[in-house]
């Protein structure tokens, strides 16, 4: 809990690892490796992009790193401060999250005013209803929604406006940091630029970092300063959005990228695609060694033994394989 | 015409939608799903339709094949199967001639199957319904089926049920389903939605290759530019139940003219603006219970004129490159050619 | 539309005389106004909507509420009580018995003739001269109150019950469910009769609330709260379950709301309409429970009437005056219709599962 250290990074995550329990049979448990040894550091207004696919782990990671799921093992650091279970409630003011499905994430029965004003509720943050009423009106105004619409219901709005009141209620108690889970991939493609821009905006303005997980790479790219990709439960490769981008190294990444569909005709006829070959493997029946080895190209006996840890290959690029 | 020229080369479309009407009786009043839309597939090539939810996209893909559910029907409009209006075949008809010549896989490959039944016994039963096989030849006919839409291991598969499969493997499955009865047409309703990228990217590749086999027309419906970029000779975009925009992709993605296709290419990160803000479409989707008089768009569009609120504008052909967009700005600025100057 | 695109080859559009001022740019209040929003409609108003356009449902409103006025006024306005035997001019009538509808006696007509006002017999009487009316209004009154009782204490069991089963999850609520699988395979009416009969033999028979209700009546209470809110329990419970999933908990939680405070602002809200649905639905099994013993016997204590034991002591005189089997029959299938249309008919309205 140095004083250098807490200056530096806003959010530390040390060898964080979040089993489930899977019951597997008769009195049989098996353990669902979710993350497995994840380490990352967030600076104060940065943007960290999590990328993979379904299953490998990057929502448990957003939701074990704000406490909702007890983590099984390794450290959360926040301003340099250890967040434990007992503690956990003094971050909770610093530290939100925004949802991906804004149909589910809202209460149906609650009025817009009652949505954003909650955490305001839950923390005490205002004297008079008055000022509840204004500082939602401010909240409102800040992303974007019309002040009267502040005593509707939610089942009124479309999923655009609905995930604006999700991020209004997340900014309600001036957090320094945001998980924001899959945040518009439940939108339209023509109102995902709209999200996306008052995220970018927020951050200019308010300072706050945010957690960006997606499985869209492009928006991903767009949104964040650096990248890490994940592929069952562990953490396979991380650079700088455009360095990522530019010259990948892990094997899965280059399939990944290549595998995006590029909106541009000509590209994607001229896109030499690397197609993997076989499904995911399920978290409950891990491989040996490097968790990506059954569907590499370049894979080979040593992957099967270890399991390569991640390093650096100049500029803070971090890779984690045996063979590039 | 000009379009077809450059499509067909003087083939005739094996589907052709005309003037297609579909609305959906609800509590809170009639819904205009799809309004007016038409366009023709050519054979062996791919259509895509682009819209987003509430456009109407999936709905007419749902008119073709008839499948509406209980409270919609086609309320106007034909859709002529080798010149042949399906539109008027009884439900008798329609219930032969689907599988046969058109064929549908959609966007939740768990829900289409029935997890009581093996995925063999599922394609069995679909080549016992569509082909005069018996029951030998269908279960060979089925391994192959499996074989050809790249499962390994096709003879233990085929003895699994849908849960035992992963998502990526069900969706091939639907598609093995498909295609028995070696449809001429392939209707696909956001067929990757539900996928990881590199399983999409598989299934998109499986869908070309299976393509260029059998020599079948796909209709790919999604929302999704990047699959339409990838996969489409021809595209249709669609905001509101009402057509805006057809052409070949490469008039849509370079010389779009109807505003919100130009809105919806901006508003999309590319590898070329992932620095630069995105300009993104503002207002919200519209809402199919008050559809404006005049055009879907208006509401949103930044070049709104008095017309534009009025009146429904007219499909014209660009100059340009001969393809179709519905926009008023095209009217007042001239940019549009008629049939006769051209063909002249 | 297809007007136009038919008639385009011949036609060129900027001659079909369009005036050039509507190309001029719309502003931005004319764009507004495209753009409208629907009046507001919270989750209840929308769902009252829904239930007054349900044909069925309003006719069953509306014969319960009859129902309920009836009881309400007719002891006001007819003369007679309902375990009074009539009397013509403080005098014992003995052909007063077994009238027909709008019949009177014999002393009642020499009364009528002699200017003197008899308040008709709408129903007939009864075997004992009793004014038939009044007795199935009462015993409509009985049935109901009972229904509703046993209904509320259904609600309140089954509510805590299955609340705590499903929020706590886990251990706590695999063991409560086995409970609840227990109870539900013990037989019901077997129950009601040992009950009975051991109540008779320990209840005060002095205890007001005994005195008041008789044995059975206590009977069926305390079966009602020992056994029928199982049911009640398991919804409860697979409702919070549900709620649990939604990531709206999960967000509470991020904010850090502690259990209470999801509890009283989440969950409670969201259940609620399920749980009024069941109750609704709940009403017509209880009464039909209560008739059903009540013509077995089994039911309220004599003076005390209600429809079930009505129709019991009807069957006697099933040959020769059917009315009087008749009139609380109806009622019961009145009463139990009704509550069973209302109830789905909340359910089309409020239950979320159906809501699109």
């Amino acid at each position: 809990m140095s004083e250098t250290n807490k200056s530096e990074y806003l959010v530390e995550v040390n060898h964080l690892k979040e089993y489930f329990p899977i019951r597997t049979g008769w009195g049989k448990t098996t353990m669902l490796k979710a993350v497995d040894d994840v380490s990352f550091a967030i600076k104060p207004g940065e943007t960290l992009g999590l990328v993979g696919e379904s299953g490998c782990g990057k929502t448990t990671v957003g939701r074990t790193l704000l406490h909702l799921y007890k983590p099984t093992d390794g450290e959360i650091r926040f301003n340099g401060e250890l967040v434990t279970s007992k503690n956990v409630h003094k971050f909770r003011k610093d530290m939100q999250m925004v949802f991906q499905d804004p149909y589910s994430s809202l209460d149906p029965r609650m009025t817009v005013e009652d949505i954003i004003g909650e955490p305001l509720d839950v923390h005490k943050l205002y004297s008079t209803k008055a000022e509840r009423h204004q500082k939602v009106l401010d909240l409102m105004s800040l992303v974007g929604l019309n002040a009267e619409h502040a005593t509707r219901y939610i089942h009124e709005f479309s999923g655009g406006q609905r995930q604006r009141i999700g991020i209004a209620r997340a900014l309600a108690v001036n957090p320094k940091f945001i998980v924001c889970d899959e945040p518009v991939s439940a939108l339209d493609v023509s109102i995902q630029a709209q999200v996306i821009n008052m995220f970018e905006e927020l951050r200019e303005k308010l300072g706050v970092a945010y957690l960006f997980i997606a499985h869209d790479l492009l928006i991903v790219h767009h949104i964040s300063d650096r990248i890490a990709v994940m592929y069952l439960g562990h953490m396979v490769e991380m650079a700088e959005a455009d360095e990522l981008n530019d010259n990948p190294i892990h094997p899965y990444t280059l399939s990944l990228l290549s595998a995006v569909p590029v909106p541009d005709p000509e590209k994607a006829r001229a896109n030499k695609r690397i197609i993997l070959e076989g499904d995911v493997p399920s978290p409950l029946n891990m491989p040996s060694g490097c968790p990506f080895r059954t569907r590499c190209r370049f894979a080979t006996e040593q992957c099967a033994k270890e399991r390569p840890a991640l390093t650096d290959r100049g500029n803070g690029h971090m890779v984690a394989c045996w063979n590039k | 015409m000009v379009l077809e020229q450059k499509l067909e080369n003087g083939v005739e479309p094996i589907l052709k939608v005309v003037d297609l009407h579909t609305s959906f009786s609800t509590d809170k009043g009639e819904v205009q799903a799809v309004n007016g839309l038409s366009f023709n597939l050519t054979p062996g090539k791919t259509l895509g339709i682009v819209g987003e939810s509430g456009s109407g996209k999936s709905v007419t893909s749902y008119s073709i094949m008839r499948i509406l559910e209980g409270n919609g029907k086609i309320t106007g409009g034909h859709v002529y199967f080798n010149g042949e209006d399906i539109t008027q075949y009884s439900e008798k008809q329609m219930a032969e001639f689907r599988g046969r010549e058109i064929s549908m896989i959609f966007q939740d490959p768990m829900t289409s199957l029935n997890p009581v039944y093996t995925v063999g016994n599922q394609i069995c039963e679909a080549i016992l319904l569509n082909t005069k096989a018996n029951k030998e030849e269908a279960k060979k006919e089925a391994i192959e089926m499996l074989e050809l839409v790249g499962i390994n291991d096709a003879e233990k598969r085929f003895k699994q049920y849908p849960h035992e499969l992963s998502g990526g493997m069900r969706q091939r499955v639907m598609i093995a389903m498909a295609l028995v009865a070696k449809p001429k047409i392939l209707i696909a309703d956001e067929p990757t939605t539900a996928l990881d990228v590199t399983i999409q990217a598989q299934i998109l590749e499986l869908m070309m290759e299976l393509q260029k086999k059998l020599n079948m027309a796909i209709i790919i419906v999604t929302h999704d530019l990047g699959v339409i970029a990838q996969m489409a000779d021809e595209v249709v975009v669609m905001y509101g139940g009402r057509i805006c925009e057809r052409g070949t992709a490469d008039d849509i993605f370079y010389r779009p003219c109807h505003e919100y296709t130009k809105g919806l290419l901006r508003s999309i990160p590319n590898v070329d603006n992932m620095n630069e803000k995105l300009i993104p479409i503002e207002g919200t989707p519209i809402n199919l219970l008050d559809l404006p008089k005049g055009c879907a768009f208006c509401a949103r569009c930044t070049k709104t004129m008095k017309i534009c609120m009025e009146e429904v504008p007219p499909e014209l052909r660009m100059p340009a490159d001969g393809h179709l967009a519905s926009c008023w700005l095209n009217v007042k600025e001239g940019n549009y050619v008629l049939d006769e100057e051209v063909s002249d | 539309m297809s007007e136009l695109t038919e008639n385009m080859p011949k036609k060129n559009p900027l001659s079909l005389q369009i005036d050039p001022k509507r190309f001029e740019p719309a502003s931005e209040d004319e764009k507004a106004q495209q753009d409208v929003m629907h009046a507001s409609t919270s989750f209840f108003r929308d769902g009252m909507r829904k239930l007054m356009k349900n044909p069925l449902a309003v006719a069953s409103i509306i014969t319960i509420v009859v129902i309920i006025l009836m009881i309400l006024i007719v002891p006001k306005v007819v003369p007679y009580g309902y375990d009074e035997i009539i009397r013509v001019n403080g005098s014992r009538d003995k052909t007063v018995t077994n009238l027909a509808p709008f019949q009177y006696s014999e002393k009642e007509q020499a009364a009528i003739a002699a200017g003197e006002t008899i308040f008709p017999h709408i129903m007939g009487t009864d075997s004992l001269g009793r004014d038939y009316f009044v007795r199935v209004v009462e015993g409509a009154k009985v049935s109901l109150s009972v229904g509703l009782f046993a209904s509320i204490l259904v609600l309140i069991i089954g509510v805590i019950y299955g609340s705590i089963s499903g929020y706590k999850g886990g251990r706590v609520d695999l063991i409560m469910m086995r409970i609840v699988d227990i109870i539900y395979s013990l037989p019901d009416v077997l129950i009601i009769i040992l009950l009975s009969v051991v109540l008779n033999q320990t209840l005060d028979p002095n205890n007001p609330i005994v005195k008041a209700l008789g044995t059975n009546m206590v009977a069926i209470f305390v079966v009602f709260g020992l056994l029928y809110w199982v049911s009640m329990a398991r919804l409860v419970r697979g409702e919070i379950l549900q709620i649990k999933n939604n990531e709206y908990i999960l967000a509470a939680q991020a904010m850090g709301g502690k259990s209470g405070h999801i509890i009283r602002t989440h969950i409670i809200p969201n259940c609620i309409s399920v749980i009024i649905i069941t109750t609704a639905l709940q009403i017509p099994s209880a009464i039909f429970t209560e008739s059903f013993l009540s013509f077995m016997g089994m039911g309220v204590q004599a003076p005390m009437p209600s429809l079930g034991s009505l129709a019991n002591s009807a069957r006697q005189g099933l040959q020769s005056y059917p009315w009087q089997l008749i009139f609380p029959a109806v009622l019961i299938v009145l009463i139990v219709l009704a509550f069973n249309l209302l109830g789905d008919g909340l359910r089309d309205a409020f239950d979320p599962k159906l809501r699109r």
